[in-house]
């Protein structure tokens, strides 16, 4: 995957560069709107991060300006600002997700991975598989190892979130945003409850688990034989 | 205070704006009435001395008519009659050489002329010189008559009115600059009072106030206005101060745990292992900080009322619904039953987000504290989770709906709900719970936000908190 980084500050942008690298992804920085505008209209990047407070073009007019001429690369806002209204306005703007300093980096690289899965067509799969679980998005049935599985409206949802990001990390505050949509900072593990509560549907009387728990970061559901 | 006896001083009384007004309007005063008076005065002697003359004009005129009709003889003893009745008629009538041939004047009097009509002349004893007017005329017969009246008592008169004159302008003169002195005096007191008062106020002593005089004038009320002031900016500096110190708190509590275990992670592990465990437990520090840093953040931009625009209508049973929803499993696990009564409510303008994280709050709130028994306390296990209820509603009232979440457990004291809701409040019992302890603190913040409020109740037992918000659309 090919990332472009838009980000004033030196230190912030070459820990971002050298930890997607790291995370096995192609990094590029540009310091500033205007070069990054031009960056990311030449190159083929797969997502965009992109610093709100800039010096010559801020993050928004960036976004806003690429929107405008048609280039569609999923683009990540990062912001020291709150998120009460800023939120909105990033979106707005032609933003796809939004992320306020200070981040930890799993959520970014999380969120960044998402966002590159959300330009390729799998949106449109009606049916999701994971080893044999099976979700089908237009009867809303679930069913592993031909064994219908029974679950509540919310539980469904949050299966699809899952399933729809398999193989990749998904973590709390992206489950409360997607499947519940609320931003807030839920002071208690409740997200860890619904989770858990959804694993003792899909994988207890299983052998292989399917859904897994990546320490410090969130959850992801895979079939291990991959 | 060492500056006030220069500042009373006469030279300061006189550079005040109340006495020059005071001296302005009394110099205005004396001006006005001294050109009344002298008008008055020269308009007066006209009348009079032109009165005195066409009566004089009249006897003369008298006389010459007897001359006419009888003889000098005549007007000799008509002259006679007059002089012997008591008057202030004076006559003079001349012999052919020039003495006197009748009359009550023993010569002619010298400085009498035609265009000046006044003498003096020599009365009888006691009275000395005296003022006269009169008319010299030639009689038929080529001798000289003087016909004139008295009047010295007029000039007295007079005389006697303009030394009073001038005594009131002395005397109003110098009452005006006096009562100017004495208003700008007791104006300056009182200036000076509050002076040295906004003095001691700009020193710091927030708890000063301006002195009143208790007269209810406009000074008076000028100065319970700036009081009224005084006390508003005071409660806000408390405010200001009280949650600086809480944010201190929240902060350097946790930030000096963080930097206590990194220093202890640095001198005491022992392995690669131990540094690693170290360090994720110092990142879980500073995201515990940032959580903390974030509510408070939140909070000062709620109560600045910073997100106007993102208000829409919206459905508060359904936010219960789904934050409720959304803890039901945690409250399950903690022994909790939730109860929900969502009752029909119109739509409310608000920002959803908020509204549904104020609900968490509530319903994360009523989990954590709110259980029959608190931990700690042994026996009476087995009634523990049957009590646990945690209540849910949502009822429209009137022009509000009201979200209320009640819990069994121990509930606020009275004289600690205020606390709990105050800005950035928190008890001292949440600051060493999990979480940031800000939880009412932003309830209440979203409620203010909404034009709305919070309430705590005793929900005999436990803790009974309402949450208000208008229905009403205005801001």
């Amino acid at each position: 995957m090919r990332v472009l980084v838009i980000e004033d500050d030196d230190e912030a942008a070459s820990f971002l560069v050298k930890a997607l690298k790291e995370s096995g992804h192609a990094a590029e920085w540009a310091a500033d709107g205007a070069s990054g505008l031009e960056a990311a209209r030449a190159g083929n990047f797969d997502v965009l991060i992109v610093d709100r407070m800039l010096p010559e073009r801020d993050g928004l007019t960036v976004i806003r300006m690429l929107r405008s001429e048609g280039v569609e690369t999923p683009a990540l806002i990062l912001s020291a600002l709150g998120e009460v209204d800023d939120r909105v306005k990033g979106l707005k703007a032609g933003g796809d997700d939004y992320l306020t300093k200070p981040y930890a980096y799993v959520e970014l690289l999380a969120r960044v991975e998402a966002l590159s899965r959300r330009s390729s067509p799998q949106e449109q799969v009606t049916r999701l598989m994971v080893g044999d679980l099976v979700l089908d998005r237009l009867s809303h049935r679930v069913t592993r190892g031909g064994e219908p599985i029974i679950l509540q409206p919310r539980e469904f949802r949050l299966l699809e979130y899952l399933m729809k990001h398999a193989g990749q990390v998904v973590t709390r505050t992206m489950l409360l945003e997607n499947v519940w949509d609320y931003h807030f900072d839920p002071q208690t593990n409740v997200i860890d409850v619904h989770v858990s509560r959804l694993r003792s549907k899909i994988d207890k009387q299983f052998d292989k688990p399917l859904l897994h728990t990546v320490r410090g970061a969130g959850y992801v559901i895979r079939d291990a034989a991959t | 205070m060492t500056q006030r006896p220069s500042l009373r001083g006469l030279g300061a009384s006189v550079a005040t704006t109340v006495f020059g007004a005071t001296f302005a309007t009394t110099t205005a005063f004396l001006v006005v009435t001294a050109a009344l008076f002298a008008t008055l005065f020269h308009q007066a002697n006209a009348i009079l001395a032109s009165e005195v003359l066409s009566a004089l004009a009249v006897e003369v005129d008298g006389l010459r008519k007897i001359e006419a009709e009888n003889g000098l003889a005549a007007v000799q003893q008509a002259i006679e009659a007059r002089v012997r009745s008591p008057g202030p008629g004076l006559y003079f009538l001349a012999s052919r050489d020039g003495g006197q041939r009748a009359g009550n004047l023993s010569q002619l009097p010298p400085g009498l002329r035609a265009d000046q009509p006044l003498f003096s002349y020599e009365g009888a004893p006691p009275s000395g010189t005296r003022l006269a007017a009169g008319l010299m005329v030639k009689l038929t017969d080529g001798s000289l008559l003087v016909v004139g009246r008295d009047i010295d008592e007029q000039r007295t008169l007079a005389e006697r009115l303009r030394l009073f004159a001038l005594l009131g302008f002395g005397v109003v003169a110098i009452g005006g600059i006096g009562t100017g002195l004495l208003i700008s005096r007791t104006v300056l007191g009182r200036v000076d009072g509050m002076t040295e008062a906004a003095r001691a106020i700009m020193a710091g002593d927030l708890g000063q106030r301006l002195p009143r005089s208790g007269s209810d004038d406009e000074l008076d009320r000028l100065a319970g206005s700036l009081n009224d002031m005084l006390s508003r900016i005071e409660m806000l500096m408390a405010g200001l101060k009280e949650v600086s110190d809480n944010i201190a708190h929240d902060l350097k509590t946790p930030l000096n745990r963080l930097r206590n275990r990194a220093e202890a992670a640095l001198r005491e592990a022992g392995s690669v292992e131990d540094l690693r465990r170290a360090h994720e437990q110092t990142i879980e520090a500073a995201d515990e900080i940032i959580k903390t840093f974030n509510a408070l953040l939140l909070i000062a931009r709620l109560e600045a009322g910073a997100v106007e625009d993102t208000k829409q209508p919206v459905d508060l049973s359904e936010v219960v619904a789904d934050v409720a929803e959304l803890y039901a499993p945690v409250a399950e696990e903690a022994g909790i039953e939730m109860k929900l009564h969502l009752a029909p409510s119109p739509p409310v303008l608000a920002n959803r987000q908020l509204i549904g994280q104020a609900v968490a709050n509530l319903i994360d709130n009523a989990i954590k504290y709110g259980r029959r028994k608190p931990c700690g306390t042994s026996g009476e296990r087995g009634d523990e989770t049957a009590a646990s209820v945690l209540m849910v509603e949502v009822a429209a009232q009137f022009d509000t709906v009201a979200i209320a979440v009640s819990d069994r457990g121990p509930g606020i004291a009275p004289e600690d709900r205020a606390r709990a809701l105050a800005r950035f409040g928190r008890l001292e019992k949440s600051r060493n719970a999990p979480g940031t302890g800000l939880g009412l603190s932003l309830v209440a913040a979203v409620a203010r936000l909404h034009g709305g409020d919070v309430v705590l109740e005793d929900n005999a037992p436990g803790l009974r908190v309402v949450l208000r918000l208008p229905t009403d659309t205005r801001r």
